[in-house]
């Protein structure tokens, strides 16, 4: 049976690794046992049967950051592509290894802008060894060697990188090296096939939520329903006779979990216990309310300056013309297709934790935290992620109450698995903001003044409060900044005010993919689109003017408006809207083509999308990730909306809280145009132009200009 | 103990009657390609064949189903991956997080079996699975490839190298 099958291969694997330092289920290089041959650093190991082991310290989510990282340290290496596997570092060996892999962090699309110099040379330090070893065989100067695809090679002679591993692992490592310039890679800048594609395609990648030890039992929780609630008392001889039961679990001050030996059964005893929540002052808030508050910001006296110049007050009074108007962004969920799930292990020395996460070190501390353990007395196990999108990154709740739980079982496995209903009502919000855009015009046109006063939620004000200083969150200006990697605003305006009065409601709110980019780049990019409509210019020819000074934000706008088709004939009922914006170190642009019938019904017929990320390591993942970008982009446009009543969200699970299908989905046409000299993100960036583009194009097919999202709450008949 | 018929192969479980065939499958038969994703029959993570023909496993009783019935899950859609669907799947890198691709291979896999030569608005009606990453076009074009409808070299996607 293969069934029975299964579970012996997981077993073997879990004993070839019993104690050893790399459990990483499914993941390439595992199996092989690379004690054989020690590592060249803490990047790259080849094994005697020519296989390169190149280790991965950011998380695998679906972005392609594994594959991008590998090709990095290959190229440099200049080993056999074909004999690449990854594998994950532990948080916990990190830590020993006084952080030798750098940050686990897997965020704000930072996996290769941030960490392409350490790794690459990871590579190149590797390269230099064996080629030292080589010549050392030869008794020849290294400089004399060359190497290629695996081999070191001189006068005619060669050796594999495999039989010079151990040698080459015994010498000192230069002090330095010198990378390759980009323009001489040969694998790194192609597009290359993903490394973890065939266990995704046959069911045998474990997850998170796959994961099966010896003896484990399984775990389901509700936490209270409002936020900032408590649990009361529950009453648990009501479920503890059920078949399978172990215990009911009280688990922090807000939470209780049902253990059984099975998921499904844990899962039914839990909707079958009798909870009585203590609500607490939160159950009065509803959605209406947090509307208001923000409202009440966008006039109020004082708030955070981003960026400033010139006289706004002045200008906008003495502007010939003025447009205003008001944005709002609703609050979002995550809904990564895998639901918050962690494995724990627990005894008084020691505290194991098997979850998917975005940051391997974060779930470490939360795993120390919760067990009261020392950090050094626990350890991580990373699995591949079902999804992140920024749900597991910065907080792990999931992970503390997997250790939590497991307290109550010394010595037993036990994994905890949200349900649907549970991830969808305690996640960490996209955060909740309006805008008040006004602009002046002069009689010519021309745009003289901008203030755009931005109202709502900080991200960083709810998970880490530390870093607002005096009151300013400084990551709400994303895509609006002065200058700087993380988003500069594009458009010269001589007379600019960028403000910000935070206003934060009970509503957690987490990092989403796309972050503050987002609602910003509806903000600026619809407005620009009405200011152009009032000033009857040109959308495109309004913002080539506001460009002129900004070369690369304005070369991806005009790459997506040419291949477009911007200002040509086109089919009957067809409307193009633009959108661009930079962010994540990365210049952006999208060109919805739509159509609206009579019945108000939307088509998104297609997508143009432009992406200049500096340096393009992996562009047919680039364009993966464009095409994502706006499955991730247009839900939120179309349907993305968490609103709560009485201090709980309403929205359960994929009925009540609607995304993108496959009807839904335009054709995306990627245009990747690395200009070089920066590193920029791409999992991110471009989700912030979807939405404007499409909203853009509905106004320019219907004359309709839809301001708050989503766009179901509007007819568009 | 009840049994079912799952992958060519009888298997014996015990579980509640009111126990999902998905939970089955997960916990009582170790076959966890299939995915827990809703719970309720949005999202189609769960998808699986029953005499061929695609069911949202996380909504059907495992005890409405007699061994009699043939259970196909991910795991026996074909030996070694080899599937048109899942070589088509490897041709254009479709997956990418992967959570939700068992479910869009069976489902994909029921269409083809219904309609060999689908068009695209076969394709938007059969496949309602949720992905999140974004995958739908590299699916739908992987399907069009599958069935023959298209060459590789006529869908504009450029991938290099393959995995050792």
């Amino acid at each position: 049976m293969s069934a029975v099958l299964n579970r012996r291969d997981f077993l073997s694997v879990t004993t070839a690794t019993a104690g050893g330092l790399m459990v990483a289920f499914h993941v390439p290089g595992l199996a092989q046992g690379g004690a054989a041959t020690p590592e060249l650093n803490a990047w790259v190991q080849i094994l005697p049967d020519e296989s390169v082991v190149i280790r991965i310290a950011r998380s695998e989510m679906g972005q392609g950051t594994l594959t991008g990282l590998a090709q990095l340290v290959a190229e440099e290496l200049e080993c056999d592509w074909a004999k690449v596997k990854t594998e994950y570092p532990t948080p916990g060996q990190n830590l020993a290894r006084n952080r030798a892999w750098g940050s686990m962090s897997t965020g704000g699309s930072r996996g290769v802008r941030e960490s392409h110099e350490y790794v690459r040379k990871g590579g190149a330090l590797a390269r230099a060894l064996l080629i030292q070893a080589a010549a050392n065989q030869w008794s020849v100067s290294v400089v004399e060697c060359a190497t290629a695809s695996g081999w070191v090679t001189h006068a005619g002679k060669k050796l594999s990188y495999g039989s010079l591993a151990a040698e080459a692992a015994k010498l000192a490592a230069p002090a330095d090296i010198q990378l390759k310039p980009p323009k001489d890679w040969k694998l790194a800048g192609r597009p290359m096939k993903r490394l973890d594609t065939k266990p995704k395609l046959d069911g045998s990648l474990v997850y998170g939520m796959d994961l099966q030890l010896p003896g484990m039992l399984n775990a389901a929780i509700k936490d209270c329903p409002v936020f900032g609630g408590k649990l009361k008392s529950f009453d648990a001889s009501e479920v503890e006779k059920r078949p399978g039961v172990k215990k009911v679990v009280k688990v922090g001050d807000s939470a209780v979990a049902v253990v059984a030996d099975t998921w499904w059964r844990a899962k039914t005893a839990l909707d079958a216990l009798p909870i009585v929540w203590d609500e607490g002052a939160n159950i009065t808030q509803n959605s209406a309310d947090t509307a208001a508050m923000l409202k009440a910001g966008l006039d109020a006296d004082t708030a955070a300056v981003g960026s400033s110049q010139g006289d706004v007050k002045g200008a906008l009074a003495a502007a010939a013309r003025k447009v205003e108007a008001v944005y709002s962004y609703p609050h979002q969920n995550h809904a990564t297709m895998e639901v918050m799930n962690a494995t724990a292990k627990w005894t008084p020395e020691r505290c194991e934790v098997w979850t998917p996460t975005q940051n391997g070190e974060a779930a470490l501390a939360a795993a120390a935290e919760a067990s009261g353990l020392p950090p050094s007395a626990c350890e991580v196990f990373k699995l591949h992620l079902g999804g992140g999108f920024g749900r597991r990154g910065a907080v792990h709740d999931w992970v503390r109450q997997a250790v939590v739980i497991a307290k109550e079982l010394p010595g037993t496995p036990v994994k905890l698995i949200w349900s649907r209903e549970e991830d969808m009502t305690h996640g960490r919000y996209h955060p909740v903001t309006q805008c008040k855009l006004t602009a002046g015009l002069d009689a010519a046109g021309k745009l003289t003044a901008l203030h755009m006063r931005i109202s709502g939620q900080s991200i960083v004000a709810g998970i880490f409060p530390q870093n607002i200083r005096d009151g300013k969150d400084p990551a709400v200006f994303q895509g609006l900044n002065a200058g700087g990697a993380e988003g500069a605003l594009g458009y010269a305006v001589p007379h600019l005010l960028i403000d910000h009065a935070m206003r934060n409601p009970t509503v957690p709110p987490g990092f989403w993919r796309g972050v503050n980019l987002n609602q910003n780049a509806v903000y600026l990019e619809c407005f620009v689109d009405e200011v152009a409509h009032a000033a009857k210019r040109d959308p495109l020819e309004l913002r080539r003017e506001l460009l002129a000074g900004s070369p690369k934000h304005l070369a991806v706008l005009n790459a997506v408006a040419a291949k477009a088709g911007w200002g040509k004939p086109r089919a009957k009922g067809r409307y193009l809207g633009l959108a661009q914006i930079m962010g994540f170190g990365s210049y952006v642009a999208a060109c919805a083509e739509v159509s609206v019938n009579k019945k108000g019904e939307l088509k998104i017929h297609r997508i143009v999308a432009a992406t200049d990320p500096g340096h393009a390591v992996n562009p047919q993942q680039i364009a993966a990730q464009v095409e994502g970008s706006f499955v991730y982009g247009l839900s939120a446009a179309l349907f993305g909306e968490i609103t709560v009543k009485d201090g709980r969200v309403e929205q359960q699970n994929f009925n009540t809280y609607p995304v993108m299908k496959m009807e839904h989905m335009p054709a995306v046409e990627t245009i990747c145009m690395p200009s070089g000299g920066f590193w920029g993100g791409v999992g991110e960036p471009t989700i912030a132009v979807a939405a404007p583009a499409v909203l853009n194009a509905i106004f320019a097919a219907t004359g309709k200009r839809v301001r708050d999202l989503p766009l179901s709450k509007h007819s568009l008949a | 103990m009840a049994e079912l018929t799952v992958n060519g192969k009888r298997m014996q479980f015990e579980a509640e009657a009111d126990t999902p065939l998905l939970w089955v499958l997960r916990e009582q038969l170790s076959l966890t390609g299939t995915k827990y994703g809703c719970g309720v029959a949005q999202c189609g993570a769960c998808t699986v064949h029953v005499d061929g023909a695609p069911v949202r496993s996380c909504v059907m009783p495992a005890s409405a189903l007699t061994e009699k019935q043939k259970v196909t899950t991910i795991e026996g859609l074909a030996p070694n991956a080899s599937h048109p669907l899942q070589k088509a799947w490897d041709a254009l890198d479709v997956p990418q997080c992967g959570f939700c691709q068992s479910g869009m291979l069976m489902a994909a896999a029921a269409l083809l079996k219904a309609k060999p030569k689908p068009t695209d608005a076969d394709i938007d009606a059969a496949m309602t699975n949720i992905c999140r990453c974004g995958t739908y076009n590299r699916v739908r074009a992987a399907i069009h490839l599958a069935a023959g409808q298209v060459q590789r070299k006529q869908i504009p996607i450029v991938i290099e190298g393959g995995q050792a």
